[in-house]
This record gives C-alpha cells, structure tokens and sequence, in this order.
C-alpha cells in the first residue's frame, strides 16, 4: 500500500542524507521524495511517499523516528490532505499545431512558459491524475522531456505538525 | 534483596544522560581557548580520564592540546581499528562510555570496523575524528575521507563540526546521545582549522534535544497486561539479552525469575547477564546453544524477551521459532518492537524501570504462575542433553576444545576476571563452556562478528578492570588481524592473557564447509605461520605453546600467576566441530551434533543441510 509520509526534520546537511540512507539500507523503495524548507527556517520537511506492506511500513516509520534530526512523521495516508506535483513538459508543437497544445494546457490550468520554434514547454501543477492525464493527452504531441518535482503533500485539517 | 529494592528506584533519561565529571563546574569554563583546547576541555567536564587514539596531521592540534591534559590519558594504539575496539572493550566492561581519537583520512576509516561492531551490539562510543580543513572538504584533498558520510549507517548520531563555539555542545549532545535510550557509537568529525579558531569555553550539564527523547518508563496499562499473561502461563521463559546488562537490570531479572519459578535462557549478549550458576537459568541459546535451552525457549508458551533483539543466529527458522509462545517484549528501542517477532505486549522503556513495575504489580495481587511441572521438564532435558560429556572423548592424545574451555572456566575466578573472544569456533566453545558470574565479564562481538575484536577488547577491558584478570580467547585467524596491538599491552603494561585455540584454519567456516558444502575446503587453511610463541616474543610477551591435554592445567597455572601480557598457543586438531549447530535455515528444533543420553554418548548428527538461502548468508 501507498503511503504519504510527511517528515519534519532539523534543516542542516546531511539529514536528507540520513534520511534516504536509511531507507535505502533497510531496503525500501522510495516513490517520491521532496524536500524544503519550512515556516520555522531551522526544520525543513520530507514528503515521502513508499510502497509498502504493513510490516515493512512500521519498521521504516520506527527507523525514522530513532533518528535524531527527525522531529515528527506524520502518515497522511488515511488523513484528508491535499497533494501537489508541480511538472514540466517540454512538448513538439511545431507551428501548425501549437495552438492545439495550447489549448490542452488551457484546460488543464497549466501555463505555457517557453516556446521555441519547434516545441512548448508547458508548467502544470496538481494531483497525480490531473497530471497522468494531462501526460497522455499530450503524448500524441511527442513528449521530448517532463521534470517533476516530487509529490508535496499537506494535510487538510489545521492540526499542525 | 536490598540491591534488588534500590534498583527499583526509576530513572530518567536525565540522569542516564548526565556527565560523569564536572560538568559545567569544570574550572575552564568561561575560558578563551582554541577548538582544539575545547575538545579536551569538553572531554574533562564529562569526566572522561583514558582514551584510545592514533595523532595525524588533522588531529594533530587536538593531540598538542591533550598535551597538556592533566586528567586524560591517551594510550596510543598501533591501528586505529585497534583504538575503536580498545574504547569499546572498555565501555563492555565498564558500563562507560569509551572514547577514541583519531586523524582524518586512513585514520578515520580504519575506525569503521569498530563502530560497526559497537552500532551492532549497542555500545557506547565517542569516536573524534579529524578533518581536512573546511574549506578544502569536497576537494578531494590529501588524507580526506567522507567519514561523516561513510558511517551514516551505522552510528547512532553524527557530528560535523562547523565552528570551534559548537565543539562543546557537539561533544555533550555526543555523550548524551552515546549512552542513554538504546546504548551506541557518536561520531564528531571536526576540521583542523575548527580546531585552530578561538571560542569560549561554555560546557552544559543537560541536554535538550526536541527530537530525542527515549521513553525510560513502560507503560502501565502494557505492564498491567504483561503481568496478567504472565500469570496465566504454563511453560514461560525470560529470554536475556544484551540490554539486561546495558540497563543494569540483572538483579531485577533474577530476582522475578526465583519469585516466580521462571526460567532464564540468553543470547550471547546476554552471557554475564546471569549468574551461570543460577539453577534456573539454562543459558546460552541459538545457533549453538544446547538442546535443553533451545528446547526451553521453543517449547515455551510465553517469552519475556528482556533487552533482546531476535537475531536470526538465536530463532534459526523464524517462521517456526517458538511456535507455541506468546511474546511480552520489553526493549528501550521501538523499532525492535516487531521487527523479527511479532509482540502480544510490546513495552518500550528502560529494562530496569520496566521490570521494576512489572515487581510492582507481583508485590501487590498479579498472579503467579505456577511453572513446577515446566521445570522439571527442563530439568530432564538438561540431564538428557548435555551440552558435553567427557567421555567422549576418552583416551584421546589430543587437546580437546570443550575440555580445555571448561577447565579455563574452573581455573578463573569468576568474581574478578573477564573473558573477551574473538570471533569463530572458539568464541563459541568460549561461549559454551566458560561460566560467567557477573554483568560485563563476558565481551564478545555478537551482532557484527568482527574477527580482530578480542585483543584490543581485552586491552580496553584491562584498563577498566585493573585489578581483573583479563583473559583473551581467540582464534589464531582472528588474532592475526589485529595483532599489532599486543604492543599496546606490552607499552602500557596491561597484564592480559590469550589463548589462542589454534587449529591453523579458519575452524568454523571450515565447519560449515565440512558440514554442508561437501568438504570442500576453499581457502580455509591458514596452515602453521605465523609461530605465536615467537610473535608474542618479538612484542616481549611471555609466551608457551601447548600440545598435549595433560599440559595444559599448568600452562594455565603459569599463564594466571604471571604479572604481565601472556599467551598460550593452544595447538587443536583442524577436525574439532562445534556442537550442537543449527544448521543456517533451519529451525531451532532441528539442531544437529547434540548428545542424548538415552541414546549413549554419542553426538547424534544426521545429515545436515543448510538451506539455499541461510548457505548463502555466510
């Protein structure tokens, strides 16, 4: 089962290090990470998002909370929050179809922020199937590039963290 | 039982945590000094008197400044992996925190090895280490190594110290760390131009780290719980680790173990932990305990795993390990907690703390279980199983391992020596044969198996201990890897004594090559170099070689009265297996090579056959 850890840890070098070794070593599969900086500029937070089964869930979870630069892990999984990936497409749009692609962005809210004679590069932020479909409708485009940021995530309710 | 009753006063992170020496009153404090200075000064105010180290160029200003230290000595180690397990022998034996100090580099990554053993079996470490200058770090510059990077995995906090004004409160945070919540190695990485820049000096007494707050106390609802099953059970056993001796809660164990009739089996990061003289306890359990332990803690209905982790060389075959038994575990780390072994009741908390409620609740109205006929069905096995039976090996002209580790054990005085092994077949007959009275007397590399540990162990473990008798069990293959330290010992006259059990081969992987690759010996003869009798001589040791059984009581005689570093070669035949053994894979039940008396003395070995899988683990 998926699940969306939000990781708040001491903002210094070496704890993403610490963070990812871990996971790695105890041999889990990381999604998704993203890492920034938050309110208080000493903590920054990790959104993970990993694919596993109950036990292995818990030992990653325990792991992270033995480590002393984390703070808390909050498991947004089965909380109401809201989730964002921002992309970047870099599309064929040769000049007799650019106003096609636009259009697909248009619809999509996303912006057309470089365009070159032959392709567009379009920035779209949103959920992961907001985002899927984008990518598949402008597959028939040619997609030459996508960057992604990794999901963010933050949860709903105004509990803080 | 008053040492039992004042045990039962709780403690906090606080004072586990506190410095053993003067702390903020140190007299440098306020002081301009160097970083350098600081380092030292911040090892004083925490009571710090011996470290263990190796000088290079970027440790070179903290080794001007420990110069002039009136309180710490240094003993100079001659490997700095020697310098990790000599800081890490004497934390085993002294319940302290042990201190090494080396350059960057080289130094810093011969050190590896040593954490790695002490993250593994939870000891508390602060390893210094120096580093190439700030600014040159990431320039691939001479002697540099990502040391910070490198031990990531295997320290339980690290340190990169960016300004001399951070060295005192990294060093407490360090110390704080290293010995409270789950016991482990602290590294402190500092450059040479920290070392060199101007701070006040300002040491702190507590420490107050918002991410790190180990839970001390069980809850009371789990130990109400744990207390009703363990009234309700039929066959239970305290299952003893390493964490008994950590937390100091030997006493606690022994003391609900004879009110309630339970028995006691242990890990051999457990061995010490109790009394081997105890009736009640069975001992060591495993890969190659004896059938009556193994028999006690698969057959059991309830264990109350005490400071103990399950590690795959005690449950064999974790799917059907201890089919039967319901699990309270008790452990100060949360992420043991269902690791290996699902928990009914799991209780995070400081062992002593832990088992000083769960006393609680038995002084007042829990109920006792009622284990009589438990007892006396460990009692039949023990007398049926034994773990050796001197006749078989009657008439022989050889020196044979268990008799000679028994006889070692009866020659010792348990109150005042301590046993340190390498790692293999002798560590193992060590293991088995060596009765043990007291916390910290037995000190052994379980978790990592570092061959090369026992040596230096032992030299860090005298240091501790002057006034005991420190006795090295090794092998002639874990010896030679880290042999150079028999100069340390010799410089710094500390008197320990080795035996090595010397088969001339790496004795236990060849076992397994015997036992379950068709005798296919690759690259396990280390034939008759180096001579150890001339070895310890080159060092100015005391030295004698022995080959025939009636020998060796007085080879031991002679070994215990001499004043100074002594070592036995102890010449064994290459064919000797350790017994019993769980084949790797295989299941508890399904050891192979112990004696039933019913059936004679003999060892019933059938054919054993590792698993694909645990074959491979080796």
């Amino acid at each position: 089962m998926k699940h969306v850890l939000s990781v708040l840890v001491e903002n210094k070098s070496g704890v993403l290090s610490r963070v990812v070794a871990l996971i790695a070593r105890r041999g889990f599969n990381i999604d998704s990470l993203s890492v920034g900086p938050t309110e208080d500029p000493t903590r920054s937070r990790i959104t993970i998002i990993v694919d596993a089964e109950k036990v292995a869930y818990d030992q990653i979870t325990k792991q992270l909370n033995k480590l002393v630069c984390v703070y808390k892990i909050q498991d947004l999984t089965n909380d109401a929050y809201i989730e964002r990936e921002l992309v970047l497409f870099k599309v064929n749009a040769p000049a007799e179809r650019r106003s096609e692609v636009i259009e697909i962005a248009n619809l999509f809210r996303a912006s057309v922020v470089d365009v070159g004679a032959s392709s567009l590069t379009i920035e779209a932020t949103g959920s992961e199937n907001k985002l899927k479909g984008m990518e598949e409708l402008l597959e028939s485009y040619g997609i030459k590039e996508i960057t992604r940021t990794g999901k963010i995530a933050i949860s709903r309710n105004s509990k803080e963290a | 039982m008053s040492e039992e009753k004042n045990q039962r006063k709780l403690v906090t992170v606080a004072e586990a945590g506190a410095p053993i020496g003067s702390g903020s009153s140190n007299p440098k404090q306020g002081e301009r000094m160097t970083g350098a200075q600081a380092v030292v000064a911040s090892l004083e105010a925490e009571g710090v008197d011996l470290i263990f180290g190796y000088p290079g160029g970027h440790a070179i200003h903290i080794y001007d400044a420990l110069f002039d230290s009136k309180t710490i000595r240094h003993v100079l180690s001659r490997h700095e992996q020697g310098a990790v397990h000599e800081a890490d022998g004497y934390a085993r034996a002294s319940g302290k925190v042990g201190v090494a100090l080396v350059t960057s580099g080289p130094g810093a990554t011969n050190t590896v090895t040593g954490i790695a053993t002490a993250y593994m079996d939870s000891i508390p470490l602060v390893v210094i280490t120096g580093q190439v200058p700030l600014a040159m770090i990431g320039t691939d510059s001479f002697q540099e190594s990502d040391i910070f990077g490198i031990t990531i995995p295997i320290v339980k906090h690290s340190f990169l110290v960016k300004s001399a004004s951070d060295i005192a409160r990294s060093i407490r945070e360090a110390f704080h760390i290293a010995k409270t919540g789950r016991p482990g190695p602290v590294l402190v990485d500092i450059p040479s131009d920290v070392a060199r820049q101007e701070t006040v000096f300002e040491y702190a007494d507590q420490v107050n780290i918002a991410s790190y707050k180990p839970t001390y106390r069980g809850n009371a609802k789990q130990v109400k719980a744990a207390a009703a099953l363990i009234g309700k059970a039929r066959r239970p056993v305290l299952f003893v680790g390493g964490g008994t001796i950590s937390s100091g809660a030997s006493c606690l164990v022994e003391d609900l173990s004879e009110r309630l009739r339970i028995p006691i089996a242990t890990s051999l990061m457990g061995l010490g932990a109790i009394p081997a003289s105890n009736p009640l306890n069975v001992g060591l359990v495993g890969m190659h305990g004896s059938k009556y332990a193994n028999m006690t803690l698969n057959r059991s209905d309830l264990i109350i795993a005490c400071g103990a982790r399950f590690s795959d060389r005690v449950t064999g075959k974790i799917s059907s390990f201890a089919p039967d038994a319901k699990l309270i575990h008790i452990d100060i780390d949360p992420a043991e907690i269902d690791k290996v072994r699902m928990a009914d009741i799991p209780i995070v908390g400081d062992l002593r703390n832990v088992l000083g409620q769960l006393l609680d609740q038995f002084d007042a109205d829990a109920q006792v279980p009622d284990t009589e006929e438990w007892l006396s069905d460990i009692e039949l096995w023990r007398e049926r199983y034994p773990m050796y039976d001197k006749r078989l090996d009657e008439n022989t002209d050889y020196i044979v391992p268990e008799e000679a580790m028994r006889l070692l054990s009866e020659m010792l005085d348990q109150d005042s020596s301590i046993v340190a092994t390498d790692v293999g077949q002798h560590q193992m007959w060590a293991a088995q044969f060596i009765k043990r009275t007291k916390p910290r007397s037995f000190i052994s590399s379980g978790g990592l198996g570092t061959m090369g540990f026992g040596l230096p162990a032992a030299i860090g473990a005298s240091f501790a201990c002057p006034d005991k008798t420190v006795v090295c069990v090794a092998g002639d293959g874990s010896l030679q890897m880290n042999a150079q330290e028999m100069a340390t010992a010799t410089i710094n006259e500390i008197p320990v004594k080795v035996v090595v059990v010397d088969n001339s081969a790496l004795g236990m992987v060849r076992q397994w090559q015997k036992l379950f690759l068709n005798q296919r010996y690759s690259a396990t003869e280390l034939h008759d170099v180096p001579d150890f009798v001339k070895l310890a001589d080159a060092y100015s040791w005391e030295a004698e070689r022995v080959e025939s059984p009636e020998e060796v009581p007085a080879a031991y005689e002679r070994m215990l009265a001499s004043t100074g570093p002594y070592l036995i070669d102890l010449r064994i035949p290459r064919d000797q297996s350790v017994f019993p053994i769980v084949a790797p894979g295989k299941a508890l039940s399904e050891a192979v090579g112990a004696i039933d008396l019913d059936e004679g003395v003999v060892r019933i070995v059938d054919q054993p056959e590792a698993d694909e899988e645990g074959g491979k683990a080796l």
